[in-house]
């Protein structure tokens, strides 16, 4: 427990720190309104980064959470222009329905076909994107065809901050619970800690892959609603090379590549720390042509605070288990 | 009667320029920067009215799915080998697309790019949508036209290799003498995407309390910055314009974020590109400094001494009459 408390600690030091040094060159920066935009703003990439958090700690990884996003945005943008006086909670429940869906489509190769998780995703995300040439013609769709109540409700400020941010909050605890509290939760600590004991222990490796790319894919399709609502714009390229920021949100937030080990606490700092960073980025007027290489920096560096004090003598898969040794 | 009339001059029109083409069709591949962007889509629509204007023309649309110059280059072999008669490109990359379009060259293949240029190793003719100067000049007066007393302006950009909002934010430094009082307080790169263009219009909102108008001359970037602008309750303060598409700024149009902003004709430069690779493929005219070459519709163009040439000036949109053209392109 001590350690982990210091993982994370480690990284939420690290991101005061970076606030701070913000804070030398634009003072403006850690004004409690501007650290709320920053954390709205981080919010989709907190979102999908849970997703991709729990997929990794199975072992496997997602690629298409992008284009998964892009799909099921541009399909509510479509479904927004067609009946517009759709409520918006039904585009949601639409939203996390079908990126769900999309997401199983993930699982199944991976679970019933044994396909690498890496060759499954990269072929889903080039899949995703066609399709929404297929729907659209690559044609946009641009703020004055969605209505008021699409494009309005992730903006609507609720107790001081956009409710965008309040999703990434509630998913948040859900995602804290599920992983904590559940039995679905304990079985992908357990199936990517060591898939051969959770066979023994009666865990069905394969099917929780598979729930595990579907969360994933509810997650990402439940971004693509509020992603397209934010920016009042969908179109092919939505979010492009975003999968990359959410890989790179998960393991700086301590998640191992290998599986089992990282949490819910851990990846929501990765993804901030990211954010802090991608938004500090214009206002410390540092020269465009240094921002890549900074920030590319900033996460190596990161990661490399996580591997030293990430070495850990073995993996717990029994919490009951983890005094006996 | 009119049918009939239309008819034989349509006939008359497709056999005067059949004539060098023979029994087969000219296939003339259109190369855009990506697929699924609205202005290039447009563009394909002007191609395909100039192939129909011109009669025996095959027009092939294509580009890669994200804005890469090796995309640009795996398609553009495979128009090689296709045997292509003519290639229009609108390039990613100055440079890397050189070696690639020398050899369709190579292949007797007619090469022209037109809205974003290739070296001049790498085509024949460029096709420029405007000059640059006068768009750099329109970009800046856009913004001055609304800051009769003066004021701070930003320069939101694609990425910091766009060959042209580069040459155009050049131009427009050029002629900033023009414009006193006018003052460019800095220059960002929002990379084409519309989460980090919206954060740096953000941005520069947040380091110039004083800013009076952003300057997007791309068309991903103009819509995010009019968002960003919106966003953080800034319609009357500062004026997003620049270069965008009237489909996709008709909201921002609306909402007052944006008093106006410009484009040329993306359907007339696809029209104007195709006529160009026509006439230079059946040899109707040669690629040489000072030469005059009739583009249908749009006139003639003059090729100057880097056999680039310029079609018309940038054409401003406003709330006067964005409802006429959002839904064209």
């Amino acid at each position: 427990m001590t350690f982990l408390k210091s993982r994370e600690t480690i990284l939420a030091a690290a991101i005061v720190v970076l606030i701070a040094l913000i804070a030398t060159r634009f003072p403006g920066f850690i004004a409690p309104a501007n650290l709320v935009m920053v954390f709205t703003d981080t919010s989709p990439l907190m979102i999908l980064a849970m997703g991709q958090m729990v997929v990794i700690l199975t072992r496997c990884i997602d690629l298409s959470v992008a284009a998964n996003l892009a799909l099921t945005g541009m399909v509510c943008a479509m479904i927004n222009v067609a009946m517009p006086g759709l409520p918006i909670a039904v585009i949601v429940a639409i939203s996390i329905l079908m990126g769900a869906a999309l997401g199983a489509i993930n699982g199944v190769l991976v679970w019933k076909l044994n396909i690498p998780p890496i060759v499954v995703t990269l072929g889903t995300m080039t899949i995703f994107r066609g399709v929404i040439f297929l729907l659209t013609d690559g044609k946009w769709i641009n703020a004055h065809e969605m209505s008021a109540a699409f494009t309005g409700v992730p903006r609507t400020s609720l107790l001081g901050m956009p409710v965008l941010g309040w999703v990434s909050v509630l998913v948040a605890v859900v995602m804290v619970i599920v992983m904590a509290r559940t039995t679905l939760g304990r079985a992908i600590y357990a199936v990517g800690g060591n898939p051969h004991a959770a066979v023994y222990t009666g865990i069905d490796v394969g099917k929780t892959q598979f729930l595990a790319f579907t969360i994933s894919g509810m997650l990402a399709g439940l971004t693509g609603y509020l992603w397209i609502a934010r920016y009042s714009v969908a179109y092919v390229d939505i979010a492009g090379g975003f999968e990359l920021d959410v890989v790179a949100a998960c393991v700086i937030g301590g998640i191992s590549i290998a599986g089992g080990a990282g949490t819910v606490i851990g990846t929501l700092l990765g993804a901030l720390f990211l954010g802090v960073i991608k938004n500090a980025l214009p206002v410390v007027d540092i020269s465009p042509f240094w921002q890549l290489a900074i920030s590319g920096a900033a996460i190596i560096i990161a990661v490399a605070f996580n591997a030293q004090s990430g070495r850990t003598k073995g993996r717990i898969i029994l919490k009951s288990a983890e005094h006996a040794q | 009667m009119k049918l009939a009339k239309l008819m034989t001059s349509v006939a008359v029109a497709a056999g005067l320029f059949a004539g060098p083409v023979s029994a087969e069709d000219m296939r003339i591949a259109l190369v855009v920067k990506a697929l699924g962007i609205g202005f290039f889509e447009a563009a394909a629509e002007g191609a395909e009215e100039a192939a129909k204007e011109l009669g025996g023309v095959e027009i092939i649309y294509t580009g890669p799915t994200d804005t890469t110059a090796e995309g640009q280059i795996e398609v553009i072999n495979s128009l090689i080998a296709q045997q292509v008669d003519a290639i229009a490109v609108s390039s990613n990359d100055t440079d890397a697309l050189v070696p690639t379009l020398k050899k369709a060259m190579q292949r007797g293949i007619t090469v022209i790019s037109w809205d974003s240029g290739v070296a001049e190793d790498g085509r024949m003719a460029h096709l420029n949508p405007s000059s640059n100067a006068l768009i750099g000049n329109m970009i800046i007066k856009l913004a001055a036209d609304h800051l009769p007393e003066g004021g701070q302006v930003a320069v939101l950009s694609a990425t910091t290799t766009s060959t042209n909002q580069n040459i155009w934010i050049d131009e427009m430094n050029k002629v900033m003498g023009n414009y006193p009082g006018i003052e460019v307080v800095s220059t960002v790169y929002g990379d084409d995407l519309a989460d980090k263009s919206y954060r740096e219009a953000t941005g520069l909102m947040q380091s110039h309390p004083d800013l009076d108008a952003i300057i997007a001359p791309t068309s991903v970037g103009i819509v995010a910055a009019a968002q960003a602008v919106a966003d953080a309750g800034n319609i009357g303060k500062v004026n997003v314009t620049g270069l965008g598409l009237p489909s996709e700024m008709a909201g921002a149009i609306d909402s007052g974020a944006s008093k106006s902003f410009a484009i040329w004709n993306p359907i007339d430069l696809g029209y104007s590109a195709t006529m160009l690779a026509h006439q230079l493929a059946t040899e109707a005219a040669k690629a040489e400094p000072g030469a005059e070459i009739a583009i249908g519709r749009m006139g003639t163009i003059t090729l100057d001494d880097t056999n680039a040439a310029a079609m018309a000036d940038p054409f401003v949109y406003d709330a006067s009459n964005i409802a006429d053209f959002k839904d064209i392109f």
